[in-house]
This record gives C-alpha cells, structure tokens and sequence, in this order.
C-alpha cells in the first residue's frame, strides 16, 4: 500500500513537466533541461490562477512550454513495443494522440503538487558527438531522499527530444509496457485505443468514485 | 516468550491480515497474465483490492486529515523523527553492502540530527550537505545477489518480493520503535509513522490514479523497477531492456529516430 515507488513517480510525473521550450533548440540537451525547467518554475510561482488549482492554466503551460520537446510517437512506439510494427498507419496516429492526451494531463495534475523543492542540475557526461543522452536532474526535498530525474534525449533535425523519463529510476515508458501488452492481448490495438480513449475522457478518475 | 507472541498476534492489523490472507486463498483464481515474474498474481490481485478498501476506508482519510489540519512543521517533525532513527539501520546496510563511506555519511547524520536537530526532529544533516539515503535489507540481499523471487503483495504491508518479504522481516524485527518501547506508546508511534507516511503519498496516490490504465500493473512494474534501482544505487547495468522492450527493441528505437522528423509535424499540429 506504501511504496516509495508511488510517490517518487508522482514526484517525478511533476518534474517531467519541466522541459523543452521552443526557441531553445540549439541548445545543449542538459542546458536546455535546466532553463526550461528553471523558466517554467518561475511561471508557476509567479501564476496565482495556477497556485490556485486552475487545471487549464497548467494544460495551456504544458502545452506551450513542454510539449514541443517531447517525442511522442516515439514515446509510444518504445511503450507499444512488437505490437508497433503490427498497428497501422491510422492506429498508430491514434494510439500517439491518446497517450499524449494522458502523459499531458497526468502532468499537468502532477504540476498542481510543486511546492519549493530545490533543483541539482547534473552536468552532461557524454561526448559531443553523441546523439543519444541521458542528462541527470536531482530534486531536494527537505529530510527526505532526493529524488533523481533522467530525460533519455535523442538529437534530431528539430533539436533534442525526450523519448524516456526515468523517476528515481522508473521509466515511465517500460511501466506502461506491461499495462498496453495485456490490453493488446485482451482485445486487440482497437481496445487498447479505446481504453485510452475512455480514460482520458473520464472526468477524473476520483470523481467516478462514491 | 509465549506471552509475547499472543501480544504481537492480538494485534487487529495482524488479524485483519490473516483473515485477508484466507479469503485470498478461498476466493480461487482470476483472470491472469501469465507474467512469468508474478505467479501469484490472482492472489496478489484480491490482496490488492483488499489492500485498496482499506485505505479507502480508513487510511487515507484519516492522512487526508492529519495533512490538512496539523501545521507542517508538526508534519516535518514527524517526518523527521523516524527518518532520523531509520538512519541507523540505513547506516548497517551500507555497512553490510562494503559501502563504508555511504555508512559513515548515515552515522554521521544520526549523531547531528540526534543532537543539534533536537532527537530528530530537525533534519540539520541534510542542510549540511549529509545526503539521506534509502537502504534496507531488501537491498542488502539484492547486493549480495539474491533475485527478487515472486512478487508478492501482502495485507497490509503491500507490494514486495520473495527477497523483499525476508529483508522486510529482519526491517521489522531490528526497527528501534519495536526494539526500544512496547505498548501503547510503541501502537503510537507505530500509527504515526504510518498516518505521517500516508499523508506524505496523498499527491502520488491521486496522481498514480490518473496515470494508470490498471492500477495494480502500473504499480507492479514501478516497485519492480525501482528495486532494481536501488540496490544499484541509482546505477543500474544499461541491459536491454532500460528502455527498449526485450523483444528486439533496439531496432524499434532506431526507427523512432529515423522518424523523428515527421514526427515533429505530428506532435505541433
């Protein structure tokens, strides 16, 4: 019932909010972590809707500011796995949207929960030349254990994405893996889709129960 | 000797654990997946769900109370205090595991917030660049190089493994708030850890609500991922499957690079 699993990923989920910004593209991929994350913090403290629990106020601010850093369809192709290869082109439209309709409001409820914890931006350990990196962030929070973040980034035309975010090592795309295999095998890509779909839909999971 | 062991099984939880693991054993089998790291899973499922109402009912309203009406530095002290004496045994662990240096840091942050951070309630170590760590046994035969076992979720005390279970025994048995006090106060201070530990989840919980498709797999491979995590101290071996499925994932990541171009439209529409 406890884990420190579960509130390390809720810390985490917050966090993940916190990169890719446009205009920063040509940045390295560890610097540009630290100013996104650094801007959007400032946004938040200085936004009262938001510290106020404006749910749409943090989808617009995830949506401006985080979104274009993420490589979604890569996202799901990591978290769909062998099923990939077998969707088609339309279901693999589908399935990126609904995913990033979830990771995005899941974030953007995580967000809600920033208070003031304090940032350790790890410098990059990778050669100039690399294409794919993991840049390392730690979160302090008072008497408890730090928390580690890592963004897996690949370069590309458009800049650096993230394709992967590990919280205290938990890879948010290997955890759905598991949940979208047994979907897949219990009613096909199409149910996997609509599950999605049906999820994001909900109003909130809390407010379906009694 | 035996008066002590109807005193510790006289306990509800223990009861109440009991009584679920029999139901769980009774109610036969649900629908499984067949993963080959959670053979139990149609039992670990009912303890879940049993796991699940509890804290409905009774564990997290009541967090939910003591988060929103106790003044967070009441809360932070809490915190702190058994923080602050679970640092011994994180201490042990590092020892046990040849991270000496790791153990000296823990002893140390017992000595000064035992001290200046007044019986642990201020946790000035941290403050003084101390990191706090995250050991037990668990880890410790993980290290030694015992495999998780089965995954395994009990009443009560939630998810764990084979190894996990063994290492949370000895947790148990050697925990200074069992050792060092006995009734009521020991009930309290046992309460209080629990209540302070669940309030500190309210956000995680709520959030792990909106994430998970399936709740009971979400939270499986997360606390399987994170062991792992731990026993390598936040530096696991970069195998295969980090972020790649085992099935022949390599190439699925290097085709996403390849795509990434298109991708880019996709994504700013």
């Amino acid at each position: 019932m406890l884990t420190a699993g579960r509130s390390l990923l809720a810390a985490g989920f917050a966090w993940f909010l916190f990169t890719g910004s446009a205009g920063a593209q040509e940045a390295a991929p560890d610097v540009m972590v630290k100013n996104v994350t650094l801007e959007v913090i400032d946004i938040i403290g200085k936004d009262k809707d938001i510290q106020s629990g404006n749910q749409r106020k943090v989808v617009e601010l995830v949506e401006a500011k985080v979104l274009p850093h993420f490589n979604f369809t890569a996202m799901t192709r990591l978290a769909v796995a062998t099923n990939w290869e077998k969707s088609t082109a339309d279901q693999k439209k589908q399935l990126t949207e609904e995913f990033k309709t979830l990771l995005v409001r899941t974030y953007s409820s995580a967000l809600s929960t920033y208070r003031d914890q304090k940032f350790d931006f790890r410098p990059l350990r990778a050669k100039p030349t690399d294409t794919d990196v993991t840049v390392h962030v730690k979160i302090a929070q008072g008497g408890r254990e730090p928390v580690s973040l890592e963004y897996d980034m690949e370069k590309s035309p458009a800049g650096w994405k993230v394709y992967d975010v590990r919280v205290g090592g938990v890879s948010l795309v290997a955890n759905y893996r598991t949940e979208f295999a047994n979907e897949i095998r219990a009613s096909g890509i199409d149910g996997l889709i609509k599950g999605l779909a049906a999820k994001n839909r909900a109003p909130t999971q809390r407010a379906e129960r009694k | 000797m035996i008066q002590a062991r109807n005193r510790y099984f006289d306990r509800a939880p223990a009861r109440i654990a009991i009584a679920a693991v029999i139901f769980a054993l009774a109610s036969g089998c649900a629908t499984t997946n067949g993963d080959s790291r959670d053979p139990f899973e149609a039992f670990n499922r009912t303890m879940y769900g049993f796991n699940q109402a509890v804290d409905e009912a009774v564990l997290k309203p009541v967090a939910g109370a003591y988060k929103s009406t106790l003044p967070e530095i009441v809360q932070s002290g809490v915190r702190n205090f058994f923080s602050n004496i679970a640092d011994i045994f994180i201490s042990a662990n590092n020892l046990l595991q040849g991270k000496v240096f790791d153990a000296a840091n823990d002893g140390m942050r017992f000595a000064i917030n035992t001290t200046i951070g007044g019986l642990g309630l201020l946790d000035w170590a941290s403050e003084m660049g101390l990191e706090k760590h995250n050991e037990d046994f668990g880890q410790t035969f993980g290290r030694w190089g015992i495999g998780d076992g089965p995954y395994i979720v009990w009443p009560i005390f939630g998810p764990s493994t084979a190894r996990d279970s063994l290492g949370q025994v000895i947790d148990v048995w050697v925990d200074p708030v069992r050792t060092h006090r006995s009734g009521t106060p020991r009930t309290a201070m046992y309460l209080t850890r629990l209540v302070g530990k669940r309030a500190d989840l309210l956000d995680a919980s709520r959030i792990l609500e909106e994430a998970a498709l399936d709740k009971y797999v979400f939270e499986r491979d997360a606390y399987l991922q994170r062991r792992r995590n731990l026993i390598y101290d936040g530096n696991p071996p970069r195998d295969s499957a980090r972020n790649t499925p085992s099935e022949g994932g390599v190439a699925v990541v290097s085709a996403s690079v390849r795509a990434n171009g298109e991708v880019q439209n996709a994504d700013r529409r």
